[in-house]
Order: C-alpha cells, then structure tokens, then sequence
C-alpha cells in the first residue's frame, strides 16, 4: 500500500527522519510511537504527501509522490483518510457537510441526505449532532467525526495523529473500537500515538505491530511494550 | 473561447462548494465598492470618450470637405476677379460647388464681433467663396498655382491649419478615455487581487483542510473566483445604473453650451455601458483566478 524505501528527511539542515525502508500492507495495524518531536507526524505527512522525502522514495499504490502533479496527489487523498489531533473542521459547516466534505470536493452528488452518510454518523454515535457546528462538539465527539470524514470515501489506508491526545480514557477506547472494526474490514490502519496503555489494550484485540521511532530510524518495537 | 467558456463554467455556481469559504469578511464590501466606483468612472470615461470621437468625426467631416477662397482687390477689380476666380473653379477637378457668400452672408459671420449695425457695404472687405468637395478632393497646390496666374488677390483656406490641431485634439482626448477605460481596468484588478489575497490569507485553515481532503487547487479557487466575480458584477451594475443616471441628468446637448453639454451618449450607443459589468466580471474572474492559483501553489 504505502512504501517507503530509503527515505530520509530533512527540515532546517537537520535530519528529522533518516533512512527508512518499510512497507504497509494491506489490511495491516501499525502503531507509531516515539517521543514528542520524534518524527511521527512527519512520517505521516511523507505517507499523504503534505510532505516530501529529501532523498528516497515514498510510494503509494506503487506511484512515488515525488513525480505526482498537485491535481494527482490531490487524487491520492481521497483514498487515504487523515485523522489529526486538531481534526480540522470548517467551523462555518454543519457536522453532516464537514464529514460529506471529501465527497463534496470530489464532486459526488449532495451527499448530506444520503443513508451513507446517515449510516456513517450512526457508526460514530453523531445522529443526533448531524446540524451542530464543530465549535459546539466535545473533544471525543470531534474526534469520531473526524474519524466519520476520514472514512466517507471509502479509503485504503486511514492515518490517525494522536487520535485520543485530547480526549479521556472512556472516549479514546471507543476510537480504538471503530478503527479495530475498520482494520477488520481491510483498511490498513496507521496511528501515531505516544500513550502506551492505548496500544496495549489494542494489541489484545487486533495483531498490531509497533514502530518506534528512536533516533531519527523507524524500529520495529520489541516485547517492551 | 476558453477564457470564456472557463467564465460561462464557473458563472451557474455550485452552492455546496462556495459553501465551503467562509460567507463573511470585510473584503466583501470593499470588493463590492471598489468595483461599483470603478464602473461609476469608467461610465464617465466612456461618454468622454465616444463624445471625444463624435467631436473629431464631426470637425473632420465638416471641414474637410469645405475650402474657402479669399479674394482681396481694389474696388474696380473686385468682381473680375471674383469671376476669373469662378471660371477657374469650375474648371477644377474634385470640386462640387462652388460659390460666391452674399454680403448678407458676410454680415452674419462678422455678426459675433461687430454686431447687427455694421455697414458692411460701406467696408473694404473681401470676397468670400465657399467650396464644395466631391470624394475624390482637390489639389490644393495645383488650385493656388492657377487663382496666382487668374487672380492675384485671390487666397485659397482649405481650413487645414487648423482643422488639424483641432482634430488631433478631439482624437487625443478620445484616446485619453479610453486609456482612462484601460486604468480603470488596471485599477480594479488590482483592488481585488489585493482584496483575494486578504480573503485566501484569512482562510488558511479552511484551506489547508479542503487540501487533506483531496481538493484540487481549481476546485478551491473556483470557490473564491465565484464569489469575487459575483461580488465585481454585483458592484458594477450598481455603479453602471448610477453613473449612466448621472450621465442623463447632465444638461443636454446645445450649441451654445459647446462640448460639455455634449458629454453622453447618443442613440445606440446608450447601450455600451452595459459592458463594463461584462468587463468587471472578466476582470475579477482573472484577478482572483490567477491571486488563489498563485497562492494555492504555497500550500502542499
């Protein structure tokens, strides 16, 4: 799915990721973990191309990003969906044209009384805030609809970026729950977190391999965890 | 024809995607002014202008097909020259008519500076001939060779001396109006290209989230090419409407007020105004195409 082959970073004359070579194949869980300012983010923009390799290659679908016009890495966006800690929302919309927004760019017929959507809000527990503006939604209910926006075109891979940074225990074990179901349906799951007790719980439900990233190398994290 | 089938294209409008900037802002209302003011001027610039070229059209037809022969003599010889003078015309190629001013002719023209009681029968004055042109003209050289050998005291104007100046003049203040048009233009592109890129500055965020979820750099400026361009039409039919008021209100065309009472529009061309709501809207449309293009570019 997405292939990273010898790929280093750099930001400012510093390296920030150096010399990764990793696959993430289908139907895969990976964890990413490491400390603040380790490098998981940036892995994440390298695998949606909001990022590019300084030298290497990143390939989604067998296609280097680097090659890719705007219009195609565009394209490439509608089948990875992006879960970021902020979740960024466009507060002047509705929850229900917030989640339908990749549909709507893509120029997918109004999507906002459809039973997908409608379905799709269910699975996330949002019925009820479908008219509510994102400023009006707790932190838990933010996150699942940014989960609900990631997953709407039905994509391959779901990136999550500190998913339940802001969120309480109760509400981030619900998160895991929706992306262990999405895993089971074959989409490879990749989630950057720092909190260790989120992936050990998940480890108990889903077969997830762990990456550390520990000086500025992608490791694959031992029994320690 | 790109251009405008790009224009045709964006102009229907898709709700849900200008739906996805932001309604607010104070670039609306200063969008909206600018474009309304500029087309309030450039209506003023338009009516210089075609007036300008009604001016020169009409001093340059109306001079240039008419000469006038002078004929200075003493009493006794006045009127065989005045005949040579006439036979000489009549022989002349490019020459319609022909003929000699009447002392009541000469008594209006010298009207404006010596008033109604001058004894003009009593005055040396000279004889006046007026000539005629078909299309095709005259030789004026060719014509003064001639009345020099016919008629000693007779002096050809064929009123190029400052029919010319005259002429330039109109033309030049007609090409100033339409330069006035072009700035006008300038003008405005650059009010909503500064007005654009406040608009994409303060929309960062909505556009750095419509990028994650795989939008392409057409599909969000067409987001804010179609509200600019909305905003420019909506402001320079306003301006439009006005300006055309206040050009009808001016005071109407008379002799005696000269040119500033034939600034407007006559007949037909009442209609050209209606273009430059077409001409702000083509304006905006590439203004704000190329400001978020050239923005969105700064965004990965």
């Amino acid at each position: 799915m997405i292939e990273f082959d010898k790929v280093t970073h750099s930001y400012g004359g510093g390296e920030l990721l150096s010399d990764i070579t990793l696959r993430l194949t289908k139907g895969s869980f990976h964890f990413l973990t490491g400390p603040s300012g380790a490098g998981k983010t940036t892995f994440l923009k390298l695998c949606y191309g909001e990022l590019f390799a300084s030298s290497g290659s990143v390939r989604v679908g067998g296609m280097p990003l680097r090659d890719l016009d705007r219009d195609s890495i565009a394209r490439i966006r509608r089948t990875i969906g992006v879960v970021h800690q902020d979740c960024q929302f466009l507060d002047h919309l509705p929850l229900d044209e917030n989640i339908a927004l990749p549909m709507t760019v893509a120029g997918f017929e109004d999507m906002r009384h459809s039973d997908d959507l409608k379905d799709l809000m269910s699975w996330v527990g949002l019925s009820k805030q479908a008219s509510a503006l994102p400023p009006q939604l707790s932190g838990g209910e933010r996150q699942r609809a940014a989960l609900a926006r990631a997953v709407m075109m039905d994509p391959d891979v779901i990136l999550a970026d500190e998913p339940t940074g802001n969120i309480d225990w109760e509400m981030s074990m619900r998160l895991l729950q929706l992306l262990v179901e999405l895993n089971r349906m074959g989409k490879t799951i990749v989630i950057a977190t720092h909190d260790l007790n989120l992936i050990r719980t998940a480890k108990a439900q889903v077969a997830a391999r762990v990456l550390r990233i520990k000086d500025r190398r992608v490791q694959l994290a031992g029994a320690d965890l | 024809m790109k251009f405008i089938s790009r224009l045709a294209d964006i102009l229907p409008g898709d709700t849900r995607a200008d739906r996805v900037v932001p309604p607010s802002g104070f670039t609306v209302g200063l969008t909206v002014f600018t474009a309304g003011a500029m087309a309030f001027l450039a209506v003023f610039a338009l009516a210089l202008s075609l007036a300008s070229g009604r001016l020169a059209d009409r001093w340059s037809d109306a001079l240039a097909r008419t000469a006038t022969i002078r004929i200075s003599a003493p009493e006794g010889q006045m009127q065989a020259q005045t005949d040579a003078v006439m036979a000489v015309l009549v022989t002349t190629p490019g020459i319609a008519d022909a003929r000699v001013l009447t002392v009541e002719e000469q008594r209006v023209l010298l009207l404006p500076w010596f008033g109604p009681d001058l004894p003009v029968e009593e005055l040396p004055l000279p004889q006046l001939i007026e000539l005629i042109e078909d299309d095709t003209g005259f030789d004026g050289d060719s014509l003064r060779l001639r009345l020099a050998g016919e008629a000693p005291g007779a002096v050809l104007d064929d009123h190029t001396r400052w029919r010319r100046p005259l002429v330039a003049a109109a033309g030049r203040l007609r090409l100033l109006g339409w330069i006035s048009i072009v700035l006008i233009g300038a003008t405005t592109a650059a009010m909503i290209t500064l007005s654009a890129n406040a608009a994409l500055a303060a929309n960062e965020r909505v556009i750095r989230t419509l990028r994650l979820v795989g939008a392409r750099d057409l599909y969000i400026a067409r987001a804010f090419v179609r509200r600019f361009t909305g905003r420019a039409i909506q402001g320079a039919v306003i301006g439009t409407a006005l300006g055309v008021l206040a050009v009808a209100l001016l005071p109407s065309d008379q002799s005696a007020g000269g040119f500033l009472t034939g600034l407007g529009f006559q007949g037909w061309t009442w209609l050209w105004p209606l273009g430059i709501p077409v001409l702000a809207a083509l304006v905006a449309y590439g203004a704000t195409r190329a400001a978020a293009l050239r923005v969105l570019r700064g965004y990965t």
